[in-house]
């Protein structure tokens, strides 16, 4: 098979199990906080019991986040060395910075969340787990900045050397800021941060949920229900938010990459917005389109007369795969808005009192557990194959970033070692979160007679 | 220009080194796990270091990010390089993360014995690859004008290397057996400091033959007196830990390994230096510490990064030890 699509592939594979942890933890972590928080001002041992519970669902969690961000970070090396070659006058840095200024205190500070809590103060305690909530909210910050230079970068320019007798391209910074500051990292950091929190929050409301269906620690579990409801509902109106204005910014600085998130092929004002189509990349036009007129143009630019971009405008070797774009970025808005009804439903019975234990809700929050986490995955797929064919926007081809000194077979070796562990750590993980539930929430007394 | 250069491959050099003093200790506890008899033992070892490994195991993190950041072409011309190598490190730690983790919470034996033998492998295995690594850069490597690696899997797979494996792995098991003693009490303790005196004789006879096959790369380079008296140092250093060790004083000797490991990284950087990657088919393609690094602002802006942030992370790592100062209690089970 061809070496670049197969270290696509390992790059897919490996991200996206990736994925499925930093933002469950983002989000737990500050809930968690939370808790620990209530209980300080409070000291109602309920607030004890949920930091407590909560935090050993994050543990599991987060060490296969640990273990399979490892691999991350060594993979522009093994896999992408020209890629490497080419920006790591710009790309490495943030990778650095993460390392140095996140990642060391998340770990310090989460061995005394995990097994500190005899030996520090309540005070310290406390600390250490606003710590670790910060610590993953700081390393998403780095790790955003690299990517989104990717996007849209800036602060730069390319040089041509020659090494060797042979001629290379590199990029070299001129300017840190408006490297780190490039046109998309706020826009798409805001987005980030909000989008890992719905899957904590949205996580605590739905698994709590099926416990309180299942008839298992009933108390606990609707007090833990009942803490996510309002974070459930000011997060998702928070991602919208930010995921609108980010959509602004995309089609500023990358009008390929809305064009073909919004299936449109031609250039004009009154673009449609397509709810539904199957976008056809070899005949230039969708099927099956359900179109609502001007709504595209309106949304970018306020106005039904808003010029829109569309894909002919752009030579067909640089067009994004747009089936996929398309088709990604509409299910997490779609997906956006089931957790925003969700949610809001919520809010309604919680207003209510008694219509949260309504059995029909409870078995739909249970069922909406998995959505934030598709969602986070589908849009970071809509971002990066948006992107494409470039792997640095209109600067790197995909093609030429691939290691050239790696035999395809040691790629698809590693593809396969890697679907394997993953598909075990997957298993392991549902299995342990099962255990975790089974047993519940720590008795008051017991953890009471762990406090310094 | 040169000097930001130095100043970012002894950098780097220091994270390399906090990297293998620090998670050097708990890969080598990873190491003994296969000669504990008792499962309360294995579990002792566990808690000794289960605070730790996390944060120690950041430094490999910033260093990679480091060196990707200060030398590109390194990063890229080593980890393709040694591609199937650096696949079955990251597989090992996978593994060991995962199994420190999960091995207590299910309380069945067998689950307790699949994860104790994960943890093991998953130690055993980087630990002894990052030797074969470093022989290998010390060799130098097949590259082309570019810097890819032109020589495949089986070539980096030399006696040298080997050899420079084993010398890896025996510093961890030393370093890890006296970490043990340190840390816990009683009889465990008392056989973990027997385990060090063994592990010293086998790092000794390791580390001989390979240093009389590695003189050559020692005095080939620009610093032969330097390298040297590290390389001397570094002896001196390890028959120190072994004189505390047999003497009881655990944690001196512990001290003592963590110099020797800094004496050895650093006897490597000076047989390199100036070069990063020695080219072997072609001495004017290697890379050097001057041909291959970023731009100077990227390495002044970088030089920022860690003066604000290496005085936290050792902030962080001093207060974590301190809070989990403690010796860990063993459990007869």
């Amino acid at each position: 098979m061809d070496a670049v699509l197969l270290a696509r592939i390992q790059f897919a594979l490996t991200i996206m199990f990736h994925y499925i942890f930093p933002p469950l933890t983002i989000g737990l972590g500050w809930m968690i906080f939370m808790y620990n928080t209530r209980y300080q001002e409070n000291g109602n041992p309920v607030f004890r019991q949920l930091a407590h519970f909560w935090t050993k669902v994050f543990a599991i969690s987060f060490i296969i986040g640990v273990a399979t961000g490892i691999v991350m970070e060594f993979q522009f090396g093994t896999n992408w060395a020209g890629y490497s070659r080419f920006v790591g006058d710009i790309f490495g840095a943030p990778l650095a910075a993460e390392g140095v200024f996140a990642f060391f205190l998340e770990s310090s500070f989460l061995g005394i969340l995990l097994y500190g809590r005899k030996r520090v103060s309540q005070k310290l305690y406390w600390f250490s787990s606003f710590m670790v909530a910060l610590g993953a909210t700081m390393s998403a910050f780095w790790i955003v900045v690299a990517n989104s230079w990717q996007q849209t970068p800036a602060g730069f320019e390319v040089v041509t050397e020659t090494v060797n007798g042979v001629e290379i391209q590199k990029a070299v910074l001129t300017n840190f800021w408006e490297a780190v500051f490039n046109p998309s990292t706020l826009p798409r950091y805001s987005h980030v941060i909000t989008g890992a929190l719905t899957v904590g929050v949205f996580f605590i409301l739905g698994t709590s949920a099926w416990q309180v269906v299942k008839g298992r620690n009933v108390e606990f579990f609707r007090s833990s229900m009942r803490t996510a409801i309002i974070p459930c509902f000011a997060v998702i109106m928070l991602t919208m938010f930010v995921g609108h204005k980010h959509g602004h910014q995309v089609a500023e600085t990358q009008p390929a990459k809305l064009a073909a998130f919004e299936g449109i092929w031609e250039t004009g004002p009154n673009a449609p917005l397509m709810l539904f189509g199957l976008p056809d990349q070899e005949n230039e036009k969708n099927h099956f389109a359900l179109r609502i007129p001007g709504m595209v143009s309106l949304m970018v630019g306020g106005r039904f007369d808003t010029e829109i971009q569309g894909l002919k405008d752009f030579p067909k070797e640089d067009r994004p795969p747009v089936a996929i774009s398309f088709w990604s970025f509409h299910l997490m808005f779609y997906m956006g808005m089931w957790m925003a009804f969700v949610a809001f439903i919520g809010v309604i019975f919680w207003l209510n009192k008694k219509l949260l234990d309504h059995p029909l809700y409870l078995k739909i929050c249970a069922l909406t557990v998995p959505i934030p986490f598709l969602a986070n995955e589908v849009g970071w797929m809509a971002a990066e194959v948006g992107r494409q064919p470039w792997v640095v926007y209109n600067l790197l081809r995909t093609s030429d970033a691939v290691s050239k000194s790696v035999p395809a077979g040691q790629v698809l070796a590693s593809i396969i070692m890697f679907s394997i562990i993953y598909a075990l750590l997957f298993g392991l993980w549902i299995y342990l979160l099962k255990n975790q539930f089974a047993k519940g929430p720590e008795s008051v007394e017991v953890l009471e007679a762990e406090v310094k | 220009m040169e000097i930001l250069q130095i100043i970012w491959f002894l950098l780097i050099g220091i994270l390399v080194i906090g990297y293998a003093i620090l998670d050097g200790f708990d890969l080598g506890v990873g190491f003994w796990h296969l000669f504990a008899k008792k499962k309360g033992e294995r579990t002792a070892f566990i808690h000794s270091i289960e605070p730790f490994w996390d944060g120690n195991e950041v430094w490999l993190l910033t260093a990679g990010g480091a060196l990707f950041a200060a030398f590109p072409p390194v990063y890229a011309t080593v980890f393709s390089g040694f591609y199937l190598a650096m696949m079955l490190v990251l597989l090992g730690l996978i593994f060991r993360a995962v199994a420190i983790e999960f091995r207590d919470k299910v309380e069945d034996p067998r689950w307790v014995k699949t994860w104790d033998y994960a943890f093991a492998v998953g130690s055993v295995l980087p630990s002894f690859l990052y030797g074969v690594a470093i022989g290998n850069v010390l060799r130098g490597l097949e590259l082309n004008a570019i810097g890819d690696y032109t020589a495949g899997f089986f070539a980096l797979l030399n006696p040298f290397s080997l050899f420079c494996g084993l010398v890896g792995l025996s510093m961890f098991a030393h370093h890890g057996a006296l970490y043990l003693s340190m840390k816990l009490d009683g009889e465990v303790a008392a056989s973990a400091s027997k385990w060090a005196q063994k592990a010293w004789y086998v790092f000794l006879f390791s580390f001989m033959p390979t240093l009389a096959f590695g003189v050559k790369f020692c005095i080939s380079g620009d610093y032969k007196i330097v390298c040297m008296l590290l390389i001397v140092l570094a002896l001196v250093a390890n028959f120190l830990a072994f004189a505390f060790n047999k003497r009881g004083h655990a944690k001196a000797a512990f001290l003592a390994s963590g110099g020797t490991i800094a004496l050895v990284m650093l006897s490597v950087a000076a047989a390199l230096f100036p070069n990063i990657v020695p080219c072997t088919n072609n001495p004017e393609w290697g890379l050097t510490v001057f041909n291959a690094s970023s731009s100077q602002r990227t390495l002044s802006w970088m030089l920022g990064i860690a003066l604000i942030g290496m005085p936290l992370v050792l902030g962080y790592t001093v207060f974590i030890h301190r809070v989990f100062r403690e010796k860990v209690k063993v459990h007869n089970d």
